[in-house]
């Protein structure tokens, strides 16, 4: 699997993505797409921006409580006779599901999309323990192909284009396509057909668990998740333990604004709603059903800074609006969950150092709030790391040298006159017409592909006694 | 206008020191409305890159300074979004915990970005263009999403004498600038950049108009590195005409 390389400066990342003509070609077409479809989808909606607000009173009620929703959840799968199983660490998680795997002799897993299971690196996990993971969603399913990882968090190839995922198609399953998404997908599904039926082990995510109920609840486009919940022996659903809903009216508040958020429609093609194993006399269900419940540092954040964070519901909304995402993909951020709500994750889960560069990725447009079905204050939180990482000191010295400067200049107006004089004593080599074209230090990259102005002649300041 | 209207100028860092024209338009615009315009001289700058940046303490310091120095003010008006809302937003929440949380409080609700000044305390929207023909906007990010404000500034524009209002594809779009991220990432900045100009290009506009002096010297430097035909323009600038 190939792995963004993080001992490349996250600015040379970006800036290699920038380069990257398939990328830029794919990117702009998708994200594009996905903006206009869910504008449309609310503007059809008027009661969407209740709806917002109410799902986000859902979200904060049930984190105040999320230790006693929990315990519900747990007693209702086990009720149904599922098992329930709380990992602290990934792996924890990877343990419990490889111990499954094991105890049941499973050698093949067929998957439906998980954040939550890239988020542990499940598939590298069950490969070393001999179980072959197979990714049935198209889009898992191409990345899958190409030994790579999700470059978005709903639409997981989004970094490919069409052209692309037919060369794919011809080196690794040996045939001649068409770059026609309709013939790609029958390719697939043939391929996927028969490992549906081979399989030991189906392995799911989860947008939401009910907890009074005990219904694993999966949002899906292709029937795939019905397929991997309903014919393996064995169901596995991991899921991070922040995406508990307290009841079936809840559940119905996130279905109306989820998938208007993803993808622009009024509910996705399937919602598959999962209550524990197969019972006596059902046709259909694996005789196993397991449901993993991810801490991985979520529990720590609810007395935390980025406890908004929680509050996500994996639409990649923040994705698509983001023109940082737009132009540089997922890629390039270097961790599993990209994008401005992935810069959050991650420093939730890898610890706030894991951002210091990932933090500044952002121009604090606020495109990604107002995006986001539950009104996560994004830039808020980025300020927030920001300053964290400033006052852990690990920023650059020079950085903290010349923020500190103009804290100075910035208190002090007798120091702020004065710097002006000087300032333009400093510019008088590089100004022309009241242009820099190029200048050195922090400015230099600047000025590559944009003029500076020049300090003017006369300030503001300086003019306005003339003014009265 | 019955009482006079007492107004502070929030002249801003940027405009201060490489936009003194859009300060001088402002003034000229609120005395023609019959305004008295203070500026108060000890101002320097919002605090806004130190805040953005992290850098908390600094920011809380030139927050202090800047609500005691608007003290008396009737009213302030800011021509940038971006360091209203830091006012009107940030000021109360950074100062929170000091003795200044009051007078912060008082001084947001009194301190208004120019066009919601213009359109929504003065109630004037009839301006005479002090250039003529197509004029495209661009709406500031902070402007729009943080202070809500798409409305002003676009009445402003339909009702310009001499001049006609196109709207801008992808309007609603960061320009890529972001204070520190525009040094930080450049060419990311630059390609956000570089997608905002086609945009304005494809429009025809004679000039693109902002709230914002950080759009402005990012959308400008862009417009200015390329030698392009159309210009950067604080709405000020294009509003300081006769009024009608």
């Amino acid at each position: 699997m190939s792995e963004t390389d993080l001992s490349v400066p996250f600015r040379r990342r970006a800036g290699s993505a920038l380069g990257d003509k398939h990328l830029q070609e794919a990117l702009t077409i998708a994200t594009t797409k996905f903006i206009g479809l869910r504008r449309d989808a609310f503007d059809e909606f008027p009661e969407g921006e209740r709806l917002r607000d109410l799902a986000r009173e859902i979200k904060e009620a049930t984190l105040q409580h999320l230790h006693r929703y929990v315990e519900q959840l747990i007693d209702s799968v086990e009720r149904l006779g599922g098992h329930v199983h709380y990992a602290t660490t990934p792996e924890e998680a990877r343990r419990v599901v490889l111990d499954i795997a094991a105890r049941t002799g499973a050698r093949m897993a067929v998957k439906s999309k998980s954040m939550a299971s890239e988020e542990i690196h499940l598939n590298e996990a069950l490969e070393a323990a001999g179980v072959i993971p197979i990714e049935t969603d198209l889009g898992e399913y191409i990345i899958q192909l190409a030994h790579e990882r999700p470059s978005h968090i709903i639409a997981p190839a989004i970094h490919k284009t069409k052209g692309q995922v037919a060369d794919l198609f011809a080196k690794e399953l040996k045939r001649q396509v068409a770059a026609d998404p309709e013939e790609l997908t029958r390719i697939a599904r043939v391929e996927l057909r028969q490992k549906f039926l081979e399989a030991d082990l189906g392995i799911t995510g989860a947008n939401f668990a009910v907890a009074d109920t005990g219904t694993v609840v999966l949002v899906t486009n292709e029937g795939n998740g019905r397929m991997v919940t309903s014919l393996p022996r064995v169901h596995v659903a991991v899921m991070g333990v922040e995406k508990v809903v307290p009841s079936m009216t809840d559940l119905m508040v996130f279905l109306q604004i989820l998938a208007k958020s993803a993808t622009g429609q009024k509910l996705s093609v399937y919602t598959t709603l999962v209550r524990g194993p197969r019972r006596p006399g059902e046709l259909e269900g694996p005789d196993e059903f397991h449901l993993v419940l991810l801490d991985n540092g979520r529990i720590r954040q609810i007395a935390g800074p980025l406890r908004e964070a929680l509050y996500c519901l994996r639409c990649g909304a923040c994705l698509n609006v983001c023109p940082v995402y737009r132009q540089i993909g997922g890629h390039a951020y270097g961790y599993t969950y990209p994008g401005p709500i992935g810069i959050l994750l991650t420093a939730m889960l890898e610890g706030p150092g894991s951002v210091k560069d990932l933090a500044h990725a952002s121009s604090l447009c606020g495109a990604c709030a107002d995006a986001c079905p539950v009104r996560i204050d994004i830039p808020k939180m980025l300020v927030e790391l920001r300053r964290e990482i400033h006052e852990a000191r690990i920023a650059p010295w020079t950085e903290r040298l010349a923020y500190g400067l103009m804290e100075k200049v910035l208190a002090s107006p007798s120091l702020y006159r004065w710097s002006k004089p000087l300032a333009r004593l400093l510019q008088r080599p590089f100004a022309r017409d009241g242009r820099i074209r190029s200048v050195p230090l922090a400015f230099t990259e600047w000025t590559r592909t944009r003029d500076l102005p020049a300090l003017a002649p006369q300030t503001f300041h300086e003019q306005w006694p003339t003014l009265k | 206008m019955n009482a006079p209207v007492r107004a502070a100028l929030m002249v801003t860092c940027l405009g201060d020191m490489f936009f003194p024209e859009v300060g001088v338009s402002v003034t000229r615009l609120l005395r023609r409305l019959g305004v008295t315009v203070d500026f108060p001289q000890g101002q320097t700058c919002c605090g806004q890159p130190l805040f953005n940046s992290g850098y908390h303490a600094g920011a809380t310091r030139v927050a202090a300074r800047t609500v005691e120095v608007f003290r008396d003010a009737e009213h302030v008006v800011v021509p940038s979004g971006s360091c209203a809302y830091m006012v009107r937003h940030e000021y109360p929440a950074l100062l929170r915990d000091t003795p200044a949380r009051a007078e912060a409080e008082r001084l947001a609700g009194r301190t208004y970005e120019l066009s919601q000044f213009l359109v929504r305390v003065l109630g004037k929207t009839r301006f005479k263009a002090s250039v003529s023909g197509r004029v495209t906007y661009h709406d500031s990010c902070h402007l729009l999403r943080g202070l809500h404000e798409s409305e002003a500034p676009r009445i402003l524009l339909k009702n310009l004498e001499g001049a006609e209002l196109v709207e801008l594809p992808g309007g609603d779009e960061c320009c890529g600038f972001g204070g520190s991220f525009s040094v930080r990432l450049p060419e990311v900045s630059s390609q956000i950049l570089d997608k905002k100009i086609r945009n304005i290009e494809a429009t025809g506009a004679a000039c693109v108009v902002a709230c914002d002096s950080g759009c402005l010297m990012q959308m400008g430097g862009g417009l200015g590195r390329r030698r392009s035909k159309v210009r950067p323009l604080h709405l000020a600038e294009l509003l300081a005409g006769d009024e009608r």
